[in-house]
Parts: C-alpha cells; structure tokens; sequence
C-alpha cells in the first residue's frame, strides 16, 4: 500500500524526523491562509499523487508570492498530471501540499528498503541526492553506500557512521549527529510500520545546517495490514483505476494494461505467463487476471464483468488449470455470465486439469459461442486469429 | 533417488484441522505419502483423515517420529509455525501459507541461518516425488517418476510444465515450488546444488519469473558448476514495471527484476530458455534427446 507524501511526513514529524513546515489543501483559498501560517517566501506547492516523476512533469511548482500558491494550487487541483509514471491519461490530483521553501545547501538520498538476495532490511545512503537513485546506480555506483541489519541486533549506531563518514567532502558534527538519529529514527518506522520502502530523496542539509526531509516515499507491506490497522486510512482508492478496485472487492487480482485480449487464468505465474502467450502470438494482453485457486462461480462471473468493461476488449482467453478450482466451477461462473448477456465477444477457453471432462460438458450444453483449444499453442492460434 | 522427500519421509501437517489443512491432508495420504502427525494448538487429542493430532510439534515429534513438516497455518501466525518446526528439528519445512509479513520472514531467514532444517516456500505449491510422496498441494495425477526435476517460483505454471513433460514422456524425479514471496526459505541454487549431486536426476527445467534477481544468480551458478541440461522460462516478459503481479515477490522495481535480463542472463550461460510456455515440453523433450 502506497502513502502520500504528506501522510508519510506526517509519520516523519511523529518519528523525530525532521520535514518542513507545510499544510495540505484541497481548495484554492485554503491555499491564500496556508501562506498566512507557513513561513516564506519562497513556498513549494506539490502535487500528492502516488506516481513518481512528479517534479518533471509539473507537479511541484517553487513559487515567491502568496497570488502564486494560488494561482499554481488551482493549477493543480481537479486537473490531470502527467508523469513518465502515469500513461499518457495522467491521474487527477485531488490534494496539494503547500510547504515552506529552504536554501539548500547539500543534498542527500536515504532510504530503507528489504534486500531479496541477503533476505535483510538494508538502508541506503548516497551523496547523490535529488536525482533518481537508479540513474546513480548504473552511472556512479561508488556513491550508493549501503548496510545490511541483522534482526536480531537491529540497527547500530556503527552502521551511521559507516555511511555518513563514507561520503565527500565529510559533514561537520552537527550534521553528523542530526544525521545518526536520523538513521535510527528510519529504521523504527520502518519496523514498527511493517514497510517495504521507506526513500527521502532529497534529504537537504539547508544553508543554515538543518537537515531535513524535502521528500518522502512510503510503502508498507500490504500483507502486515492485519497488524497496521492505524495506517488503513491512509489508503487511498482515487489512486487506483476503477476496475482494479472492483476487482480488489472481490478478491481477484486484476490489473489492466493496453491490449485487446482479455484474460482469465487461475494462478499468478500461470497468468503472467498467458500474458506472454498471447503477446506471442501477435496480439496484446488487455490484463492480468488471477482468479486464484479458490475461486467460486460467482467470483469467475465477476471477472468476466470486470474483463468486458474494458471497451478495448475484442477477445478474451480462458486458461484454467485446474487443481482446488475446479474445471466444472469455472464452466458454470462463465455461463453465468453470458447468461446475463454480458459476453459478445469471441471466447477462447482452454481447460486442463481437475473435473475437465464435466467443464467441457457445461461449456458445450450451453449455447455460448465460443472455441475450445486443446492446448496453450492452439488457444494463442485462435486468440490471434480472433483479433487480426 | 529424489531430493529432499521420498518414500520414508514421515509427515506432520500444521495447521491440520483448518479448511486447507484438512482438504490437502486427505488429498496427500490419497497419493500415498506418510501423514504421521498433525498439530492445531488447542485441538490435541482429535483425529483428523484418522490422522492424530498434538497441540505442539515437540510432541508430533516425540511420539510419531516425523521428519518432514507441511505448513497451512494462517499468515500471522505462520512465521512461528516455521521457526517451531527449525527448533523441534525437523529436515524440511514445506511452508503453503501465502500471504506472511516479509519482516517476519526475515526473522525466519535469520533464525534458520545456521540450521540444518530445509525451508521450501512460503507461498509455493510444495514438492513432491512422483510414485514416492508429495508434500503439498499440487495435483498428483499429471506427475509421473522419471529424471526431470521442476524448480519453480510458481503454483499452476508449475503443473502446466510437469503436465507438458509427462506429455511428451519426460518423468520427473523431485518437482519443487520455491514459492513467489520475496525472502523465500531455499533458493534456485540451493536446489540445484541438491540435483547435481542426485543420480536419478537428468536435466533440470527452472521455471522463474519477473522480480529479484534469483535467475541471474542462477544463471551464474549454472556456468560454473551445474553439469546437467537446464531448460529455463521466465513468466512476465509483458508484464509493466511497478506492478506487483499476483505474487508479492513479482514485480519489477528499480530497474531490477525484468524478464529481459533474466533471459540474456540464462542464456549467456549455455542454458536453453524456452520463450513460448506452448513449447516447453516439446522443447525440453529437444534438449533431453541431444544430451
């Protein structure tokens, strides 16, 4: 699950992490008083959308007089925005952060994040601050410093120092210290919140020798929900496309892309992997569908409702191996279906695996046009063949 | 010969006397493997599928003698059910449960570092040694016993590949699900270090998919010390970056964990990956026949 920016510095304040002063708005003249209670000028007013790449694409506006948070908020506001992240649709920005600007002096990259490889937390320190950290990664890889933690120890204070003392030129002792607690600060938020990335970027040390968090990225391990229940209203649906939420209500794990073909399949790997399939096959995949190993036959209706809702849907591919779903379930969720006059559209299906015999029997009995493969080669044969 | 689990091995099912638990239990014992024991704290004392069932897996382990554990414990308390089976000594912990917080698996992968025990999984199918036992939830009927080992990061691809192989009449020895969480117990190298040592296994067919680099690691592994044929694919070569695809380990992050990478990973080192899932029995029935 995805944070905000503001809601992840609202943690931040909370956690001895230093952010600058700022106020959330949702209407232009809240944005006028915001100017009122926040120092400046200059003040920054940023766009809270979950994509990243907000500040190419014209979500963070730095600004000199109060006329201009406004002019700029209600630039923002209600309004799509654009970034190498959203597609060319962009997402509508509903919020806008109006904070205080600072004279930066040196900039910073700190972040935690867990290592697959070592199966470790680590946290990630870089003098190359405020350019994206993957960039600096291929291009000067010497200057992302990193440190493993041990769970059974946690973090220690040796480790900040290992990272803060690796960078040039070195940091006065003010810094220094302001930067250790900051550290240790990031590694309890980062635990007690169950996150999987926790990523400042930039971390400004001001003219004034402040440090302080300009930015925030936050994401936390949607499996701990059950255990972070305080953090679920930071949940939030305006971010996420329309179907893939009516899909969430179901328990299907749907999430669409730009293709023609539908499909369904049970299983993660195997959904990926008929993706791929059709791909080959000369067409392209209208989404991923995993109706899971338990789905029922309404569930298999839902997602024959959630596929066809995409207008750009001109075929949709069955694939079911069955193992706990059964062949049979799955028939009868797909009749279901076209009974209720939702399927037009040719249908591949192909079916293997438990109680194969009896889901064939439904399909045939009913009166739904569709083709049955006999195997994965012929059912991409006849998806390509549907759509060219 | 099989890896891990073979006829002798004597199961305990934790979390026997929930829906999943008792379902699979039944379907395991069909297929012939030894359910000796089954743990649910608070239900000691019951049967289940005539199986006994102990509050503790000290006591499975102390009056049934079993050595390997198959876990279908809900998520928040699964990490526990793993860490219990490491510490009353069991040899391999096949854990089901999909869904447990990544930090209490680092936990695990901790604790588990300098023990003997075997983590397989978690979210993963099992493993099973076709004609000998399964441990798991994988469907008995499409194996057959031959020389192929699976490893896979997956459930149904999985049985999709093996069915394709007893398709073409390609057996298999042991077929493993590693499981699609990013901190997973064993690796693909763990597992093929394993195979290379197993006579009984032939060619090895490794079934990965977007996130992580495991592959690439693989891949290096496989240059400098694996001696059999290797049949790889790789799921999710349409799959768009940032998005975590069904399994929580399955996404591309970072400029990291791409299709693409890993195919030219796999195949700088000498191995035949099959890029058309259609293909893959055909394909490995090609490469089996040549070696």
């Amino acid at each position: 699950m995805k944070l905000h920016e503001y809601q992840a510095k609202d943690i931040f304040g909370k956690s001895g992490i230093p952010i600058p002063n700022g106020q959330l708005v949702t209407a232009v003249d809240q944005a006028t008083k915001a100017t009122q209670i926040i120092s400046g000028a200059p003040w920054v007013v940023k766009a809270q959308v979950h994509a990243g790449g907000r500040g190419k694409g014209g979500g963070v506006r730095v600004v000199h007089y109060p006329y201009e948070v406004a002019t700029a908020t209600e630039d923002l506001l209600g309004k799509p925005l654009v970034t190498k992240q959203t597609g060319p649709e962009g997402v509508i920005v509903n919020q806008v952060l109006i904070e205080e600007g600072v004279e930066i002096d040196r900039e910073f990259y700190l972040s935690m994040v867990i290592d697959r490889s070592s199966a470790m937390p680590a946290m990630i320190f870089s003098q190359a601050g405020g350019m994206e950290i993957e960039e600096v990664a291929s291009k000067t890889p010497e200057l992302i410093l990193k440190e493993y933690i041990d769970p059974a120890v946690g973090w220690m204070p040796h480790q900040a120092r290992n990272l803060i003392y690796g960078i040039k030129p070195p940091l006065s002792l003010g810094p220094v210290k302001t930067l250790m607690s900051i550290m240790a600060n990031l590694y309890r938020v980062f635990t007690t919140l169950d996150c999987s990335l926790v990523e400042i970027n930039p971390l400004a040390i001001t003219k004034e020798g402040k440090v302080i968090a300009l930015d925030a990225k936050m994401s936390v391990d949607p499996n701990a929900l059950f255990r972070q229940k305080e953090l679920l209203h930071f949940d939030d649906p305006r971010e996420k496309d329309p179907l893939e939420l009516m899909a969430e209500k179901y328990s299907l794990n749907y999430i669409r892309l730009d293709g023609n073909v539908g499909a369904m399949v049970n299983g993660a790997g195997l959904a990926m992997a008929t993706m791929d399939v059709i791909k080959m096959a000369g067409a392209e995949p209208a989404n991923f569908l995993d109706v899971g190993g338990g789905a029922s036959e309404s569930m298999i209706t839902k997602g024959v409702e959630i596929i066809l809702k995409d207008r750009r849907v001109k075929a949709i591919l069955v694939n079911i191996f069955g193992g706990i779903l059964r062949c049979d379930v799955l028939a009868r969720g797909v009749v279901a279906a076209a009974k209720k006059g939702m399927i037009r559209l040719p249908l591949i299906v192909r079916l293997k695996g438990t109680n194969v015999e009896e889901g064939r029997e439904i399909l045939r009995n009913s009166d739904l046009q569709f083709f049955v493969a006999k195997d994965l080669a012929e059912a991409a044969e006849l998806v390509a063949k549907q759509v060219s | 010969m099989s890896i891990l689990v073979d006829e002798n091995s004597r199961v305990v099912v934790q979390g026997i006397t929930g829906r999943e638990g008792t379902f699979h239990t039944k379907l395991m014992i069909e297929y012939g493997t030894v359910v000796a024991a089954g743990v649910t704290p608070g239900k000691g004392g019951k049967k289940v599928e005539d199986v006994p069932v102990f509050n503790t897996l000290k006591d499975a382990v102390d009056k049934e003698g079993v050595n390997v554990s198959c876990i279908f414990v809900p998520p928040p308390f699964a990490a526990d059910a793993i860490i219990e089976a490491a510490s009353a000594g069991l040899k391999v912990i096949v854990c089901i449960t999909e869904g447990i917080p990544t930090l209490d698996m680092v936990k695990v992968a901790s604790f588990l570092k300098d023990k003997d025990s075997v983590l397989i999984g978690p979210n993963c199918p099992g493993i099973i040694s076709p004609g000998k036992t399964k441990v798991g939830i994988m469907p008995g009927p499409i194996h057959m016993q031959g020389g192929m080992a699976v490893i896979s990061r997956s459930g149904t691809l999985t049985y999709e590949v093996v069915d394709q192989l007893t398709g073409v009449g390609l057996g298999q020895s042991t077929c493993i699900g590693i499981g699609g969480d990013p901190i997973i117990g064993t690796t693909f190298i763990d597992h093929l270090k394993w195979f290379k040592e197993d006579p009984e296994t032939k060619g090895v067919v490794l079934i990965g998919e977007i996130g992580g680099t495991a592959e690439e690691e693989a891949a290096a592994y496989i240059r400098k010390e694996f001696n059999k044929p290797v049949i790889a694919f790789i799921a999710g070569q349409t799959a768009p970056p940032g998005r975590r695809m069904g399994h929580a380990g399955a996404i591309i992050s970072g400029g990291q964990g791409r299709a693409e990478d890993k195919i030219n990973a796999l195949e700088a080192g000498g191995i035949t990956v099959c890029m058309n899932l259609g293909n893959l029995g055909q394909t490995a029935l090609e490469v089996m026949g040549k070696s």
